[in-house]
């Protein structure tokens, strides 16, 4: 008979799942259960197979799959238990708070689990090129950046000798200098923004350095080739991203790759009744990384897209935290018969800032310090950021260059927070910088 | 020699091949792509039309009401998905009240059962989500929507069973009388696979049944390929829209459709252009903006952010405007099937069981004492309860392995799908059984599963998996393998 109840479950053994477990077992709570869809650890590192990871958790570059490695050995090290190619069908909560996980695979069948703490951390899927109604016929090789990466990196498989890329997130720069390693000829790479969505490093050093041109301000207009794609046509957008007839392009090619966006796949928090954010796709957290049902927590790009996965893990290590803090609460509570009171202070934002996580801030419950991360909406220069508590800034830096494509942070202390006790509103702005 | 021989796989084709295969003879169906329900069943509207809206007296208006009748029964029979949720055609202003009106009395000489003519008060309660801008509107409560996939395919694998050959990758370059060699008059077919002979050819080619029939008759018919562009939304929006919702034509035009799915999706469509190209199903942003505009006069906060994807779709538009049935008067044994559009899906049973029997009268065929009428539907593990998950996982175990993760498709549903009856061989083929790919991450995460599964099941080369037959094929080639 299967173990059926946990302290913890983690949905999703990618790098937010894993740092999340081994965040939570180091802070005491060990009976933890990941729940992993694919057949193996590490979600979709396994196929980043390019370098760059891990600089700032180990101060050295790692493929994707060596970093997630690290973290699975430290998971398989300590013991926690690991169900793979198990999908996760169902969560919600019972009268008491109990969360209840409903997943199946092809050994256990279904699965009906129980567990006092919830970990989401199913990541991200890319948006298709259906989400973005370009018109045309729908031919084979059409494919989105991660999927060619995955047949290429995995597979062994070429999607395509002409490639035109429309997006210039990262998977798709990525994936430009992945295609024409593999001996793809990569013509253009077309961004609908005046400015790229993705990081500066991966412009150079997947674009510069092979000469594939960058279109900013130029979207696909036309998908042509009624069984594979034959030809695509670019055209330039005006300042309201509608294309300027006239300027039409014309690209023969036999691939399309979309890099145009990641989705936070929250289908289970909706179902579980978390409130979410229109902006990032992703519950709305607080300073534990809680989402509106106590007890469940999120981390990675289930909440909020990422850059680098050096953040993802950090953040999943502070969802573990709290979610093992919960648990003794829970226990403790049982034994006291009261709860521990929440407080929830908004964090305001002005200034060009979409979002921030986290949105909201219980003083008490901030161990060392707060990382509020955000982004911008667009490219801004010589700006600072300010952050004011009651009014009062008590944190001011300075930054350069903000973009859309590069996710900010800053680190309120415990020590600042502790000289503000009757604290009653947070706020965070950017100014300009004279 | 074959007793007959039906060009085109679509569900008018299908159904004409089930009811037929209630017959003891010799059949097969001809379908020049690699599928069934690759044409105009595959992209339209998929609702099963109450029957008010088709001129009282023409061919339309009698099958539809047929059709209608038959698919409760029918979705049972063969285990496909339908669901009665109702129609409503909006008036958007008070001068159009006077369409619903003419509608309402076409429908009741159709036939048409329950027609109710509701104000703004009613129409909130049966359609909450109804914008602010429709002031009344035509019920007709015997309306519903289908899979049209799920309904061909149900047919094509009934008729496989009973014993109908189907030829794919078989396009039909042309065809004429002939004798046998008792002197007896036959039909000649040449097509892409060679020559076929056959006692009888049925006409149900979609939008090229004007070119069949226009070699075989002096008495010509013609063709437009009109096109509708389709939006389709997210599951999530499911529930949003309960009756499939029409606009009276009226000052805005034509007026688009927003309807549920089956399948929980919301469908937005169709725009109508006529075209000369019978391939043309190349979607316009005109036509999306077309699409959004007109939805907008029915509801005013459709969400439409969650366009998950678009399609566009042909409907076979004859000059006539009416369905072209039966032995064409200058070609015996010549069966016509032709100008099949709107409401075609619906009257498709109706005319596949009318023409089955006039072939079966025709050549004189003995009913099929094998004939098994039911088919059983593939197991959908999102929508069964928990205890039957576990029945099903614990039966077949490869039902536990997800490989579409927004449809919830497992490995199990698909190898179904690749192993029945005219199994699925491409993509689309196994997106179109089990609906695998066809969630909201359009097959992002899934495809490249799928297309190994399906190059282990049919033997062949990854790169030899197409999206949809013919030269749509997934990979070009190995990395590296020209460096």
């Amino acid at each position: 008979m299967n173990k059926t109840d946990y302290d913890l479950i983690v949905i999703g053994g990618g790098p937010a799942g894993l740092a999340a477990a081994i965040g939570a077992y180091d802070a005491g709570e060990k009976n933890i259960l990941i729940l992993e869809r694919d057949t193996r650890l590490g979600g979709i590192l396994n196929q980043c197979i390019h370098n760059g990871f891990g600089l700032h958790t180990f101060q050295e570059e790692l493929t994707g799959p060596e970093y997630a490695q690290r973290f699975a050995d430290l998971v398989l090290e300590r013991g926690i238990e690991c169900r793979l190619d198990t999908m996760v069908v169902s969560v919600g909560t019972d009268a008491e708070g109990i969360k209840e996980v409903a997943a199946v695979n092809e050994t256990d069948g279904l699965l009906r689990l129980r567990t006092r703490a919830l970990i989401l951390a199913m990541g991200c899927r890319e948006r298709s090129r259906g989400a973005l109604n370009i018109p045309g016929f729908r031919p084979a090789g059409i494919f989105s950046a991660g999927t060619a990466q995955r047949l290429v990196n995995i597979e062994g498989y070429l999607p395509g000798r002409r490639v035109v890329i429309l997006g210039s997130g990262d998977i798709g720069l990525i994936m430009a200098r992945r295609m024409t390693l593999e001996g793809a000829k990569v013509l253009v790479c077309a961004e609908l923004m005046p400015y790229s969505g993705g990081l500066k490093r991966n412009i150079v050093q997947c674009l510069d350095d092979f000469g594939i041109p960058l279109r900013l301000s130029h979207t696909v207009v036309r998908i042509e080739g009624k069984e594979r794609v034959e030809g695509v046509v670019l055209a330039k957008v005006g300042s309201d991203r509608k294309p300027i007839p006239g300027t039409e392009e014309h690209y023969e090619c036999d691939t399309l790759l979309l890099s145009v966006g990641l989705l936070p796949e929250n289908e289970l928090t909706v179902g579980l009744g978390a409130e979410m954010s229109r902006v990032t796709g992703g519950p709305v957290v607080n300073e534990s990384l809680e989402t509106s049902v106590p007890g469940v927590f999120a981390a990675g790009n289930v909440l909020h897209v990422h850059d680098l996965v050096d953040y993802v893990s950090e953040e999943a290590k502070l969802a573990g935290e709290s979610a093992a803090a919960y648990v003794r609460e829970c226990r403790e509570a049982e034994q006291a018969g009261t709860e521990k009171s929440r407080d929830r202070i908004p964090v305001g934002f002005s200034g060009g800032i979409r979002y921030t996580v986290p949105s909201s801030v219980d003083p008490g419950r901030v161990r060392h310090w707060i990382k509020f991360r955000f982004r911008v909406g667009e490219v801004m220069t010589n700006r600072r950021v300010v952050l004011s508590i009651d009014g009062e800034s008590v944190l001011s830096r300075k930054r350069r260059v903000m973009a859309p494509g590069e996710m900010e942070e800053l680190v309120l202390t415990k020590k600042v927070l502790d000289a503000h006790p009757d604290m009653k509103s947070l706020e965070i702005r950017i100014e300009e910088d004279n | 020699m074959y007793d007959v021989v039906i060009i085109g796989a679509g569900v008018t084709g299908c159904a004409i091949a089930r009811f037929l295969s209630a017959y003891r003879g010799s059949f097969c169906v001809l379908e020049r792509s690699e599928d069934v329900c690759t044409g105009t069943s595959k992209a339209n509207s998929a609702i099963i039309h109450a029957g008010f809206d088709a001129a009282h007296g023409s061919l339309m208006a009698k099958y539809n009401l047929l059709g209608n009748r038959m698919y409760p029964e029918l979705a049972k029979e063969l285990d496909f998905e339908y669901k009665n949720n109702g129609s409503l055609v909006l008036a958007l202003h008070e001068e159009d009240i006077h369409k619903l009106e003419e509608l309402m009395e076409n429908g009741r000489k159709n036939g048409v059962e329950g027609l109710e003519i509701v104000g703004r008060e009613r129409l909130k309660e049966l359609e909450p989500a109804v914008g602010h801008v429709p002031v009344a509107a035509l019920y007709a409560p015997t309306a519903g929507i289908i899979c049209p996939f799920g309904a061909t395919i149900a047919f094509a694998e009934n008729a496989c069973t009973n014993g109908v050959e189907f030829r794919f990758d078989t396009e039909v370059k042309g065809l004429g009388p002939a004798q046998d060699e008792n002197g007896e008059s036959c039909w000649v077919v040449q097509t892409a696979q060679g020559v076929i002979r056959t006692r009888t050819v049925v006409n149900a080619a979609g939008v090229y049944s004007d070119v069949l029939h226009n070699m075989v008759s002096a008495d010509k018919i013609h063709i437009t390929p009109r096109r509708g562009d389709y939006l389709l939304l997210d599951r999530k929006t499911g529930g949003y829209v309960k009756h499939t919702v029409f606009q009276v034509p009226g000052k805005f035009g034509k007026g688009v459709l927003v309807s549920p799915t089956v399948h929980g999706n919301t469908i937005i469509g169709p725009t109508a252009e006529d075209i000369d190209d019978k391939e043309g199903v190349e979607t316009t942003a005109e036509g999306f903006d077309d699409l959004m505009e007109k939805a907008g006069f029915a509801f005013d906060d459709l969400p439409l952010r969650e366009v998950i994807t678009s399609f566009a779709g042909l409907r076979a538009h004859e000059d006539r405007h009416d369905f072209i049935l039966g032995e064409v008067k200058d070609a015996p044994g010549f069966f016509d099937c032709a100008g099949i559009e709107s409401p075609g899906l619906t009257a498709a049973p109706a005319i596949g069981k009318e023409i089955a029997g006039q072939l079966a009268e025709k050549l004189g065929l003995k009913e099929n004492p094998d004939f098994v009428g039911t088919r059983k539907g593939f197991p959908d593990v999102k929508s069964l309860p928990p205890d039957e998950i576990a029945a099903l996982v614990k039966e077949k175990p490869d039902y536990g392995r997800i490989v579409c993760r927004c449809e919830q498709v497992s490995e199990g549903a698909i190898i179904d799908a690749i192993r029945r009856p005219l199994g699925a061989r491409s993509l689309d083929g196994v997106k179109r059984r089990v609906r695998a790919g066809m969630g909201r991450c359009q097959g992002g995460f899934c495809s490249p599963r799928i297309m190994d599964i399906l190059a282990r099941e049919w033997g062949v080369d990854p790169a030899d998996i197409t999206k949809a037959g013919g030269h749509s094929s997934v990979i070009v080639g190995l990395v590296k393998d020209r460096v």
